[in-house]
C-alpha cells in the first residue's frame, strides 16, 4: 500500500529483507488481485490439453472460471465459464468433448466458437433482442506462446510477447524437446497449500533447500546407484554443470544449467539409468537433438531450469522430468495449486517410463519431495503469525555476486511485485542480466522450422 | 492368522467364499493396524518382491499408469525408499509424523486361482497434524498371494488406492501410506 514499506533492498550492506505483513494481510492480497492477478498474463492450458476440436477443459484462471477449448475451425479458444442470460457456470466438468456447451438452467446453447445457438422458447424475446452478442463472454486477450496459453483479464494490458520478453528464449529450450511437439500427460496433480503464494515463488526455484529439506530425495538417488562424488568439467565429467539465476525483465526470472556430460546423466536431479541401453538411447535423442540445434543449445536443454514467468507460473524442467506448476491464492494463508506433466512427442517407451517414474518420485503431493515442501511452507506461514514481533523475511544471498545457491531469482521477482504493489522502482542486480550468449544459444531454426 | 488360513476353502475360481473374505479381512485389519502404528518395516514386508503401488490422479482416477500422470506409482525399489524415508526424521512432512485410523470396510474377495486373490474395498483413512484434521476416502483394488506359511496369510503383489476425491484440496498432500 501507498506509504508502506514491504520491500528493502540494500545495495550498501548488502541486504534484501521481505516484511512478513506482504505474506499474512488482507489488504495486501486485495492489492495483488487488482495490481497483479487482474493486470499480468496468467496461464490457462498448453494447446495439447485440448487436441481437437470440441475438446474441452474447465478451470479457474486468477480467481476466475474459464472454459478452454478448441473450436471447428481449430483455433484454440478462452471463454468466461458463465451463461450471458443468468450467470451459471456453464460447463462443469473437468474434462470433455462435445460440440455444444449447455447450461441446463434455462436450456442456452453454445457452440464451442463460443456463439449462442440456441435459447428454449426463443420467440418470447421479440425480433430485436441482441442473439448476437449473448456469446460465450471472452477474457480481453487471450494469445499463446509455443503451445502455452494465456490471457489476460486486463482490456489496457500489454500483448503476451511484450509481455513475456526474453522469458520467450527460455520457453523455448522446453518447446524446442521434439521434432514432433510436445504434449501434456492426461491427469493433473490438483492440491493446496495452507500458506501464502509468493512462499511457492521462492520455493520453486530456490535451490539452497534442497540438501536440507529434500534429503530424503538425495538418498534416494543415491540408492538408485547416481553417483554424486563425480561433478567436474572435463571429459570424463558426469555430471551438470549450475549457471547462476537470470533476471528475465519484468519480473520473470530462471536458474539453469548445463549438461557437462554428454547425455550420462538426466539433468542434476534424475535417478541412475535402470541400464546402459536407456542410457544409449538417452544420448542417441541428445546427438538428434545437437543436429537440430547444435550443442551449446541442447547442453542447455539438457541441464535443465526453473523458470517463473510472472506472476504465478512456473515451468521446472529438470530433464528427468518437466512440469508446468501455477497457483493462486484463495487467502492470504491458502493457495490452490494445479500441476501437469509435459513430455516430448514420439518418445522411446523405455525412456518415457523412466521420465514419468521420476517425475513422480520428485514432484507432485505424493512424491518424495514435494509434501516436505508443503510442510516448508506450512511452517513458514505458521512462523508469519508473529510477524509483528518478527516482522522480517531475509533474502541476500548471493547479492555479493556469488552465483551459487542464489536468492537473486527472488529478489527479481520481488522488485517486480514491489513496484505493482507500491509503485517503488528498485534498480535490477547487474550482474544476473538477461545475456542471450552466457548459456548458449540456438544454431538453427526451431523445432517447428526443422519439422519435414 | 496364519494357522487358519486355507486355501482350498477360497473355492473355486471365480469363486467368493466367507473363508476367503474372512481371510482378507483379517489380512487388511493387519495391513491397516500397523500402518496405523507406523510399523512401517513390518508393513513392507506384506508386500512381495515384484510389487506395485499405485494412487491414480484424482481428476483420472480411471487413469493408465503407462501414459497418464499419477500420483504414486512405485515399484519394490520406490517403495521401499517412501517406507524407509517414512522412518527418518528427514521425512518433514511426516516428522513427527501424523495421527491416522484407518477405517476399510465393502471387502469382495474374489479367488482367481492357486491362492491369488483379487480383492476389492473402501477405505476411509483419516490424517490428523497440527490442528487440522483431513480425510482420505477411496478404495482399494489389490491382488493378494495367499502366504500359508507367513506370517500375516497374505503378500501383496498390487496395491492400488483409487482416492474418491476430485482434488486433493485442502489436503495438499498424501504424505502418509494410503
Amino acid at each position: 500500500m501507498a506509504g508502506t514499506t514491504y520491500v528493502i533492498d540494500d545495495r550498501e550492506t548488502p541486504r534484501f529483507r521481505v516484511h512478513r505483513s506482504a505474506m499474512v494481510e488482507p489488504a495486501v492480497l486485495d492489492l495483488e488481485r487488482a495490481n497483479i492477478f487482474d493486470r499480468c498474463w496468467l496461464y490457462v492450458g498448453h494447446e495439447s490439453e485440448v487436441a481437437n476440436p470440441h475438446d474441452f477443459r474447465t478451470r479457474r484462471v486468477g480467481g476466475r472460471p474459464v472454459i478452454f477449448t478448441r473450436d471447428a475451425t481449430g483455433s484454440v479458444r478462452v471463454f468466461v465459464n458463465s451463461c450471458p442470460h443468468r450467470g451459471m457456470e456453464v460447463e462443469s466438468r473437468s474434462e470433455g468433448h462435445g460440440r455444444f456447451l449447455k447450461c441446463f438452467y434455462h436450456g442456452w446453447s453454445f457452440d464451442t466458437a463460443g456463439e449462442l445457438v440456441a435459447m428454449p422458447d426463443d420467440e418470447a424475446y421479440g425480433p430485436n433482442f441482441d442473439r448476437q452478442n449473448m456469446c460465450l463472454p471472452r477474457p480481453p486477450h487471450v494469445d499463446s506462446y509455443r503451445g502455452f496459453v494465456f490471457l489476460n483479464w486486463d482490456p489496457a494490458a500489454i500483448d503476451l510477447g511484450t509481455y513475456l520478453g526474453n522469458a520467450r528464449t527460455i520457453l523455448d529450450l522446453v518447446a524446442d524437446q521434439s521434432e514432433h511437439g510436445m504434449s501434456v500427460l492426461g491427469g493433473t496433480h490438483l492440491y493446496s497449500m495452507r500458506a501464502n503464494w509468493k512462499l511457492l515463488v521462492e520455493n520453486s526455484f530456490d535451490a539452497y533447500h534442497a540438501m536440507t529439506t529434500h534429503q530424503r530425495y538425495i538418498d534416494m538417488l543415491k540408492a538408485s546407484g547416481r553417483d554424486f562424488s563425480v561433478r567436474q568439467v572435463g571429459p570424463a565429467a558426469r555430471g551438470v554443470a549450475r549457471r547462476g539465476p537470470m533476471d528475465l525483465g519484468g519480473g520473470h526470472a530462471v536458474t539453469g544449467s548445463v549438461d557437462t556430460s554428454d547425455g550420462d546423466v538426466l539433468g542434476a536431479l534424475g535417478r541412475e539409468f535402470p541400464d546402459e541401453a536407456a542410457r544409449a538411447k538417452h544420448k542417441a535423442r541428445r546427438a538428434r537433438l545437437v543436429e537440430l540445434y547444435g550443442e551449446e543449445w541442447v547442453n542447455r536443454m539438457l541441464g535443465g531450469r526453473n523458470h517463473l514467468i510472472f506472476p504465478n507460473l512456473f515451468v521446472i524442467d529438470l530433464v528427468m522430468g518437466c512440469t508446468i506448476r501455477t497457483f493462486y491464492p484463495d487467502a492470504p494463508d491458502y493457495m490452490e495449486v494445479t500441476a501437469w506433466e509435459l513430455v516430448p512427442n514420439g518418445e522411446d517407451e523405455q525412456l518415457r517410463h523412466l521420465r514419468m517414474s521420476n517425475f513422480l518420485t520428485f514432484w507432485g503431493p505424493a512424491g518424495l519431495a514435494t509434501p516436505d515442501d508443503v510442510e516448508a511452507l506450512e511452517r513458514c506461514q505458521r512462523g508469519f503469525a508473529a510477524y509483528q514481533a518478527a516482522p522480517w523475511n531475509d533474502l541476500s544471498r548471493g547479492m555479493n555476486g556469488h552465483p551459487v545457491n542464489s536468492e537473486a531469482q527472488m529478489r527479481v521477482f520481488w522488485r517486480h511485485w514491489n513496484k505493482l504493489i507500491t509503485g517503488e522502482e528498485l534498480s535490477p542486480e547487474d550482474h544476473i542480466l538477461f545475456d542471450p550468449e552466457r548459456d548458449g544459444r540456438r544454431v538453427h531454426g526451431t523445432a517447428a522450422e526443422a519439422r519435414p | 492368522m496364519s494357522a487358519a488360513l486355507d486355501v482350498a476353502a477360497f473355492g473355486a475360481v471365480g469363486e467368493r467364499t466367507l473363508a476367503l473374505r474372512h481371510a482378507v479381512e483379517e489380512f487388511l485389519y493387519h495391513d491397516a493396524d500397523l500402518l496405523d502404528r507406523w510399523r512401517l518395516a513390518e508393513w513392507l514386508a506384506l508386500f512381495t518382491d515384484e510389487c506395485s503401488y499405485l494412487v491414480p490422479s484424482t481428476d483420472r482416477p480411471e487413469g493408465d499408469p503407462f501414459t497418464d500422470l499419477y500420483l504414486i506409482q512405485d515399484d519394490r525399489f520406490l517403495l521401499e525408499q517412501r517406507v524407509d524415508s517414512l522412518l527418518t526424521k528427514t521425512a518433514w512432512a511426516e516428522s513427527p509424523h501424523s495421527r491416522t485410523r484407518r477405517l476399510v470396510t465393502n471387502v469382495v474377495a474374489t479367488h482367481l486361482g492357486e491362492g491369488a486373490v483379487e480383492v476389492r474395498a473402501n477405505f476411509l483413512i483419516t490424517r490428523s497434524r497440527k490442528a487440522t484434521v483431513d480425510t482420505y476416502p477411496g478404495h482399494y483394488e489389490m491382488l493378494l498371494e495367499a502366504d500359508p506359511g507367513g506370517e500375516a496369510g497374505f503378500r501383496i503383489r498390487m496395491r492400488k488406492a483409487v482416492l474418491a476425491l476430485e482434488e486433493l484440496r485442502p489436503h495438499g498432500r498424501v504424505s502418509i501410506i494410503l
